[in-house]
């Protein structure tokens, strides 16, 4: 019986048909959401994400989608718009940038309380003042506590395949948590890459939907009441059921990567090591800018310099174990961001993270945090050999940077940062 | 409990079933409580509810209870007709595509406070009006933020004292007239709205009934005496909301299709002294500031009058 299973599964994953195109990470987005039938999208405009909400209209009114599409007037009524159709049982999808996120922040909370299996694009983007509508990673680290799986994409065919693993697993009745796939303003949002969507039909094997009533939804048949009144008696036991799921969910992350592998030949984990099994320095980087951490790397392997990198793609839940493992033997750890904690220990809320993962398991080694690339100033590859070779500097003098080094200001020495 | 088909006329129409539970945690006399039942009541159990954040919302539902026999959803306070617009969207986009709730009418009821909906929530309530939603929006006004102690709204009226207009030298409760959410209402060209007032139950179910039946969006709005915030005795609630249509403090409307009419009229008017001498709220207010209220009320009444062409509110008569 246990055979004939795993034969079926050998037959099923077999790849499907390749067809390439070549999209905007924009457009990748809007074809996952296709793909996978949503039924209820809520859309309102901000720079660099109009062009999802644009397609997705098109594709309703063109009857490739068939969904219903509120047409809210603020991102606030835009979330709090799926996370009621959520709970009605639909699927659905939305998608901001910046000041829309923060304009919905309130919602982010009541969408993972509730449970409600929403699905976010997220264009990343500066936050205002001054206004920018360019790359960088404020508004995601925004929401690091709102309780969402937060899943980074790198390139765009990854930004296709996460929204649709997303499905997958918000929806996933042991986990039941909001998911955002996050794609670099800009960098990913208008870039024309090679695409290879599932399609309609494989999107939906891979992540079918449930019958309706897999979970509690509002409905007349069974009344329940959703968003009541968390008395004290009772709300440190729902909150810790949420911390329960974040942590389950992992379980659930990681096999449908595995899965979508299998099945297509492109695997998805926690993390992405880029040239680390014989590293000797190391940063942590995500999203696009891991791409720019890849070259930054194959130019010092040329110069003989055994650098290596390791890219986050789920940072929340945030994959310690996994990153841990991968950082354990390299000399130095550096970590390169582009959001700002303002006042905190280091200004790189990204390190943080590391450096709690790999001190709570008793390593201790040269680290330093750097800062670059904030409202889209361009990062480029020279900037991070910079990093890498300062880096270098610590593990020989075997100390660690006490503040964050901001590479890229005009006028500024990063080694300075080190004195305020 | 199916929906109620038949018109409201006498007592003998309200129907006997609840779907409003007792047991929930509102003052004594709170009339927000009676507009709760006699709604749901109307609506019957295919009704889906969603509730913005206030005094109904917290008593009705403290975890592990309800007062709901609905299915029924709260998300946070300036949002009910955000939520209720994703959920009249779902349910078209189940009922379309997966045949989910077949051949079945599911009703979307919002429900929100004044505070909620005159102010903090105007803004995804005018969205929801303008998309058309098919939602029936019931707006409960106690005239000011109960939930968090007594502080002024949009809709406080003028001269009452609140927590956050109180009465002293330089101020001297509430120093604007109650925002216009009719007005608001009418100018989204919605096919019903009205206003409705539960010393007068059977005409507040007839509202409800027809904003029910109503394919779109609609509002009623509804008058709800809150005994602790209006300084009003546990038993008044009733006999100070039929004094407020009485003194044309309150006027009873409906709007159907942008055709107004004054559903209870009222040949002679009380003067407002007895409306206002009898709340709490109202008791610091001199006779000079009550002939100013008196004025604003006459001139309300009579452009209420010319609005529907006809005298539905009479002049003031002394007893
Ligand atoms: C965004 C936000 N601001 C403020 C509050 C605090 N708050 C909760 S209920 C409430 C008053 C509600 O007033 P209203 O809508 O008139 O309903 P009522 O309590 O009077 O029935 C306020 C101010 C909140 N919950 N959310
Ligand atoms: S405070 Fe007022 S509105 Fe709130 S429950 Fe009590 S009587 Fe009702
Ligand atoms: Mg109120």
């Amino acid at each position: 019986m246990a055979v004939a299973v795993e034969q079926r599964r050998e037959q099923e994953a077999r790849p499907a048909a390749r067809r390439r195109v070549a999209a905007k990470g924009n457009f990748a987005v809007a074809m996952a959401v296709r793909d996978v039938d949503i039924d209820v999208a809520a859309i309102y405009p901000i720079t660099p994400q109009v062009q999802i909400a644009e397609k997705i209209t098109e594709y309703v009114a063109n009857e490739e989608l068939d969904a219903e599409v509120i047409h809210v007037e603020s991102e606030h009524s835009a979330m709090s718009a799926v996370v009621a159709a959520a709970a009605t049982g639909a699927r659905v999808f939305t998608a901001t940038a910046s000041q829309g996120l923060e304009f919905m922040h309130e919602m982010l909370y009541i969408a993972s309380g509730l449970r409600q299996p929403v699905v976010m694009a997220l264009t990343t983007r500066a936050l205002s003042a001054p206004i920018n509508i360019w790359n960088d990673y404020s508004d995601a680290f925004g929401m690091r506590d709102t309780g969402w799986i937060m899943i980074f994409s790198e390139n765009v065919q990854e930004a296709y395949d996460n929204v649709v693993q997303a499905y997958r697993i918000a929806e996933h009745p042991d986990v039941l948590l909001p998911v955002v796939v996050t794609l670099d303003g800009y960098i990913l949002s208008h870039t024309v890459e090679p695409l290879e969507p599932l399609g309609r039909e494989e999107a939906l094997r891979f992540a079918p939907k449930r019958r309706y009533g897999y979970r509690p939804t509002l409905n007349p048949d069974m009344p329940m009441s959703f968003g009541v009144v968390g008395v004290p008696a009772w709300y440190h036991e729902i909150k810790y059921q949420q911390v329960r799921a974040m942590r389950e969910s992992r379980r659930v992350i990681e096999e449908t990567g595995r899965e979508f592998g299998r099945r297509y030949g492109r695997s998805y984990g926690f993390i992405e090591e880029y040239m680390m099994d014989d590293a000797e320095v190391a940063l942590v980087s995500l999203g696009a800018t891991a791409s720019l951490v890849k070259a930054a790397v194959n130019r010092l392997r040329k110069e003989g310099v055994k650098a290596g990198m390791v890219k986050i793609r789920v940072y929340r839940p945030f994959p310690a174990e996994e990153l841990v493992k991968a950082l354990e033997n390299v000399e130095a750890v550096g970590t390169l961001n582009r959001a700002i904690s303002y006042g905190g220990v280091v200004e790189d809320p990204l390190f943080m993270e590391v450096a709690t993962a790999l001190a709570l398991r008793g390593i201790v080694k040269p680290m330093a945090s750097f800062i670059h690339g904030m409202g889209g100033r361009d990062i480029f590859v020279r900037d991070i050999v910079a990093m890498y070779k300062k880096l270098m500097e610590h593990a020989k003098a075997g100390t660690s940077a006490k503040r964050t080094y901001f590479y890229g200001v005009k006028g500024h020495n990063p080694d300075d940062d080190q004195k305020m | 409990m199916e929906a109620l088909k038949k018109p409201v006329r006498t007592i003998w129409d309200i129907p006997r079933p609840e779907q409003f539970a007792p047991g929930h945690n509102m003052c004594q006399g709170c009339a927000a409580a009676l507009i709760m039942r006699m709604l749901m009541k109307v609506v019957g159990k295919d009704a889906i509810v969603v509730m913005g954040t206030g005094c109904v919302e917290v008593t009705t539902t403290p975890f592990p209870y309800t007062s709901w026999k609905n299915p029924w959803l709260h998300l946070a306070f300036e949002n009910t007709a955000a939520g209720a617009s994703g959920v009249e969207a779902a349910l078209k986009a189940l009922q379309r595509k997966y045949g989910v709730f077949k051949d079945r009418y599911i009703k979307v009821v919002a429900i929100a406070g004044d505070g909620g909906t005159f102010d903090i929530g105007l803004q995804s309530l005018s969205g929801m009006m303008e998309r058309g939603h098919d939602v029936m929006y019931v707006v409960y006004d106690n005239e000011a933020y109960m939930n968090t102690g007594i502080q002024r709204s949009g809709a406080t009226p003028l001269g009452a004292w609140t927590t956050t207009t109180p009465v002293g030298k330089r101020m001297r409760g509430e120093p604007r007239p109650k925002k216009d959410i009719i007005g608001i209402a009418l100018a989204h060209r919605i096919p019903y709205i009205a206003t409705a007032n539960p010393a007068y139950p059977t005409d507040m179910m007839e509202k409800f009934r027809k904003a029910y039946e109503t394919r779109g969006p609609s509002l009623v709005h509804v008058y709800s005496p809150c005994t602790p915030g209006w300084r009003i005795r546990n038993e008044h609630t009733i006999h100070v909301s039929r004094l407020a249509v009485q003194t044309g403090m309150w006027v009873q409307l409906e709007i159907e299709n942008g055709k107004p009419r004054v559903t209870v009229k009222v040949p002679k008017r009380k003067p407002v002294r007895e409306y206002l001498r009898i709340q709490g709220r109202f008791r610091h207010l001199t006779e000079e500031e009550i002939q100013k209220i008196q004025r604003m009320v006459d001139e309300y009444v009579e452009e209420i009058n010319r609005w529907v062409g006809e005298q539905a509110i009479g002049p003031v008569v002394e007893e």
